[in-house]
């Protein structure tokens, strides 16, 4: 594959299709069957997968590492890259090493803060922000130099991802930061778990307004909840995230057996309706521990079978 | 101003065990504010300190003196007798005050009462917060007057982080975060196209990263 050749992910966005991109969280260790595993069971059903980077600032396998064992597997990997825990030095180290490994796909977000995470006694770094990465690894690509200014002699040329969260504060802002990380040079967005319909309609209306969806491919996030439980921590205890009441009431209104498959429903459910809405041009499942779902997601959505 | 607070008593006491003439040097600026280190403080820890002895039958002397600015040696100048009375001092100033003394007076060990924490304000009653990283570039002209380096967890130039939710912080539901303040005052100056703008990496190198700073004023030598 030469340099110029264009990632699947962005041949199917850039031919106008509509995407569908899974997460395939690592283990919490070197378990490379655990990997496989996970792996094995989103296999043929996105046209790329992530691979979180120490995700809620947990410690897990190293985003670059999982990213090769997908390429092993014949799956085009998203990496993810936080700002978090590296400096600008080894960021760009990363950039280079992750393209010299055939990684393409690279999504780049400022992350998660280490205080929710398993080492909270942790330093952070945060030398540069989510905005800085995407215009550095933008201008590898474009100009192809490092942040130096050092002519490379080989730049990596990633398709370049950024995260937006629709459903945080202040909401008027949030538009304006989309703006300026697709002109700092994010290709396509990821955006967190979409459970509240309504707020992320007038989001995308309003990145119509101002004419963003013509410049940059939007990702709308989804997870399939797995129990009330589960939904009612992410709606009290994870940062960003918005899980309206009556999303939580419909779970809990049906039998517990039950809840699994209404939560896999209700994520379907959320993508058709997330397919009418003006400018998104693809769904990113995130199935969190819950990867074997992804297929039967994908499938009852009528997103299968995938392009080539 | 630098904000700093007392070491728990047991850490203090564990520090100051092993001497029987001890001097305690508060200092009249910022610890005194941020009632950390002043004459007070000293007083009431001189205090503490011969009753936790007396309790165990352990001879101290405790001598008390609060000078104008330990990290100044003009100042400090003041204690040189106070110190040569005594077998330790246990400095109440914050970490620069105590390093000056130690450096002032080499054969006796300085100890430190407080923890130092951060440059900030009194924001009200009791409450101090932190404001200022002394990053060495100021950008408050266009951030509205609220540093996002030392106000924003995650030290975006920016943000706001997708964690910001009614105004208050991911990381602490207590503390306001940073960009919804800078967003408030921008609006309400008529400046919030302050933002539409790309703000680059910072250079660091006007910050700690290259190690120790130093601040000369050859105007101010005579």
């Amino acid at each position: 594959m030469s340099a110029e050749t264009p990632t699947r992910l962005q041949r199917i966005l850039n031919s106008g299709g509509f995407a569908v991109t899974a997460e395939c969280g690592p283990p919490r260790g070197a378990d490379v069957e655990a990997i496989q595993r996970k792996i094995a069971v989103l296999n043929g059903y996105a046209d790329a997968v992530n691979v979180p980077d120490n995700q809620t600032a947990v410690v897990r396998m190293s985003s670059m590492a999982g990213c090769m064992h997908l390429l092993n597997a014949g799956i085009e990997p998203v990496m993810q890259m936080v700002c978090r825990d590296r400096n600008r030095i080894a960021l760009q180290s990363d950039v280079f090493g992750a393209y010299s490994l055939g990684i393409k796909n690279l999504l780049c977000l400022s992350g998660d803060h280490q205080s929710f995470g398993s080492q909270p006694d942790a330093m952070n770094v945060f030398d540069i922000d989510s905005m800085q990465l995407i215009r550095t690894v933008r201008e590898m690509r474009e100009n192809g130099h490092d942040m130096s200014g050092t002519r490379l002699k080989t730049a990596p040329k990633m398709f370049i991802g950024a995260a937006a969260n629709p459903f945080a504060d202040p909401f008027e802002f949030r538009v304006l930061r989309l703006a300026k990380k697709i002109e700092a040079g994010a290709d396509f967005i990821q955006t967190q778990c979409v459970f509240n319909l309504e707020r992320f309609r007038e989001w995308m209306q309003r990145s119509r307004d101002e004419g963003l969806t013509e410049k940059v491919h939007i990702l709308a996030g989804v997870t399939p909840l797995k129990s009330v439980s589960a939904a009612k921590y992410m709606a009290g205890k994870v940062p960003g995230m918005d899980v309206p009441e009556n999303v939580i009431q419909r779970l809990a209104g049906v039998p517990a057996k039950d809840v699994p498959r209404e939560g896999i429903r209700m994520c379907v459910e959320t993508i058709a309706e997330l397919r009418e809405i003006e400018g998104v041009h693809g769904i990113h499942i995130m199935a969190i521990e819950w990867e074997e779902k992804v297929g039967e997601i994908v499938e009852a959505a009528n997103l299968y079978p995938r392009p080539a | 101003m630098i904000v700093g607070e007392q070491k728990p008593f047991a850490e203090i006491k564990k520090l100051v065990w092993p001497y029987e003439r001890l001097l305690i040097l508060g200092c009249g600026t910022c610890v005194k504010t941020c009632f950390a280190g002043g004459e007070d403080e000293v007083a009431v820890l001189a205090s503490a300190i011969r009753l936790a002895f007396k309790k165990e039958r352990k001879p101290i002397s405790v001598e008390e003196l609060t000078i104008e600015r330990q990290c100044e040696n003009g100042f400090i100048g003041a204690s040189a007798p106070s110190v040569a009375r005594n077998q330790a001092v246990l400095s109440l100033a914050c970490g620069a005050g105590v390093q000056a003394v130690a450096r002032r007076f080499a054969n006796i060990p300085v100890l430190p009462g407080v923890n130092t924490g951060f440059i900030g304000v009194l924001e009200k009653q009791g409450l101090f917060t932190e404001e200022c990283s002394g990053c060495g570039n100021c950008r408050l002209a266009v951030f509205g007057g609220v540093c996002p380096i030392t106000r924003c967890a995650k030290k975006l130039l920016n943000g706001p982080c997708g964690g910001s939710r009614s105004g208050k912080c991911e990381v602490n539901p207590e503390t306001d975060c940073a960009w919804q303040l800078i967003i408030d005052r921008l609006t309400a100056l008529g400046q919030l196209d302050n933002l539409k703008a790309y703000f680059p990496p910072t250079d660091w190198r006007s910050g700690s990263a290259r190690g120790p700073r130093k601040l000369f004023r050859e105007d101010h030598v005579i």
